[in-house]
């Protein structure tokens, strides 16, 4: 194929991504699972790279977690939604960023089934004004978080204290990608680089000297599927997944897996414990896991923020052997130490899966 | 440590991993096995497949996958009569492969 036109198909899964004035909605499991990485992403944004992000404090869960679950119907998330819209728009927003790929793809199904039934939205719209006196419009543009880091990879590259690659050896790290599947396996052109191609995350590992390894289960889901693991019947579909994913990229020898969804790094790092107390088999070198980290805390340990203020004491997986790789220094004092610096409970340590 | 749950086996075919000595002997008994398409021609017209599940497609398939035991399975409900024969688009003497797969063991050798 001539070059023109391979460069007007790949056109074709581009999506433009506005520079700035955006409203924020955090995700409701992350503040639990990895604290740090939503703060960072707004520290990020508007203290290092000058951007304007909103938040308030009065938004809510998506309620896409329920939906996703079965057990409140889509009409009830239509209206949570509705009503996270109307604080965007008193608060003077029209660009939506999410914090979760879960409520990216909840408000790209919403809007999508009110463009198809108008007469939805009218109703939505009716029930809002009924439970809260509020009213709303539709935001111009909806973005995941991680669209606008990898929108600004080249600032936070130019930035960059450290670099993705072994201090040892000078080779980049091998990196593998975990894309949520809400992100564009429901609505490909929502997504950088669509459903076959989805770069949001190659673009950064590679933008900070990283190389992006393939391996034959790279776009399989990381196991959590919501219904199958918040089911306790289910839970061993939703391990087995993961396992088959970690058994897929065992050979290519990964140095850390980067992730943009609340999930998926969750299950990618936990379940290395379940499977290593399960089969006594871990994944990373001499006994150790492979870390699994957000985006934001890849792009917090290359800006140079402490390793633990990213709240990495908060991984199953040990995070040091990576931070020795990298040559990214790191008190071990300060590791379970709270924010007042006063000592917090250190956790026990698995019986198999090497911990630092 | 009992978690409550397992892990299921996985049903990926690690194609690095399979034994194909069984399919290498029939290509090199009968080299008209490796001209199959995969059309399904023979499933579709086969007596036995209704209710037994034998299906040569699958028994070609299965082998490349190194599937012994589903292989043999479908082998034994095949009754020979050779429809499959009569409408492969590619003239594979279909019930000649069959004949030969019986002979063949699972490492490939010929034992009757």
């Amino acid at each position: 194929m001539i070059y023109q036109g391979k460069q007007k198909i790949w056109a074709d899964y581009q999506k433009e991504i506005p520079d700035d004035h955006w409203f924020y909605v955090r995700s409701c499991i992350r503040q639990n699972f990895f604290p740090a990485s939503e703060k960072y992403f707004l520290v990020i944004c508007r203290d290092m790279l000058g951007r304007d992000i909103f938040e308030t404090e009065h938004h809510t869960t998506c309620a896409g977690i329920a939906y996703h679950c079965d057990t409140i119907p889509q009409e009830t998330a239509m209206t949570v939604v509705a009503r996270q819209f109307a604080l965007m728009t008193e608060a003077g927003y029209e660009n939506f960023v999410t914090s979760c790929i879960t409520s990216f793809g909840n408000y790209c199904e919403i809007l999508e089934t009110w463009r198809e039934f108008p007469e939805l939205e009218a109703k939505i719209r009716e029930d809002l004004w009924k439970a809260c006196r509020r009213e709303f419009n539709k935001p111009k543009y909806i973005a995941h978080a991680s669209d606008l880091v990898y929108k600004f990879r080249g600032e936070i590259a130019e930035r960059a204290k450290y670099r993705l690659v072994a201090r040892a050896t000078g080779e980049p790290l091998r990196i593998v990608e975990h894309i949520g599947c809400h992100y564009a396996k429901m609505f490909p052109h929502k997504g950088v680089g669509g459903a076959e191609y989805p770069c949001v995350l190659s673009g950064m590992a590679e933008a900070w000297g990283g190389q992006v390894i393939d391996y034959p289960e790279r776009r399989h889901c990381c196991g959590y599927g919501f219904r199958q693991y918040h089911i306790k019947a289910n839970r061993g579909y939703s391990l087995s997944n993961t396992h088959k994913k970690f058994e897929s990229m065992e050979p290519f020898h990964p140095d850390m897996i980067i992730t943009n969804c609340p999930g998926c790094p969750y299950f990618l790092d936990r379940w290395q414990y379940v499977i290593s107390e399960m089969t006594g088999k871990t994944y990373g070198q001499n006994g150790y896991g492979i870390p699994a980290l957000t985006y934001e805390e890849l792009a917090g340990l290359v800006l140079g923020i402490d390793p633990w203020d990213l709240g990495f004491q908060m991984h199953q997986v040990a995070i040091e052997p990576l931070l020795d790789k990298i040559g990214i220094p790191y008190d071990p004092a300060r590791k379970y130490l709270g924010v007042d610096e006063k000592k917090i409970k250190t956790p026990g340590l698995p019986t198999t899966l090497k911990c630092c | 440590m009992d978690f409550g749950y397992q892990i299921n086996p996985s049903s990926a075919v690690n194609l690095d991993q399979v034994d194909r000595r069984r399919y290498d002997a029939l290509v090199r008994l009968s080299p008209d096995a490796a001209t199959c398409m995969g059309c399904g021609s023979c499933s579709a017209t086969c007596t036995s497949s209704a209710w037994s599940g034998m299906s040569v497609r699958k028994v070609l398939l299965g082998l490349q996958r190194g599937r012994d035991a589903e292989v043999n399975r479908m082998l034994s409900a095949c009754m020979l009569c050779g429809k499959c024969t009569m409408v492969c688009p590619r003239g594979i003497n279909t019930r000649q492969l069959i004949l030969t797969l019986c002979r063949l063991d699972k490492n490939g050798e010929v034992v009757r």
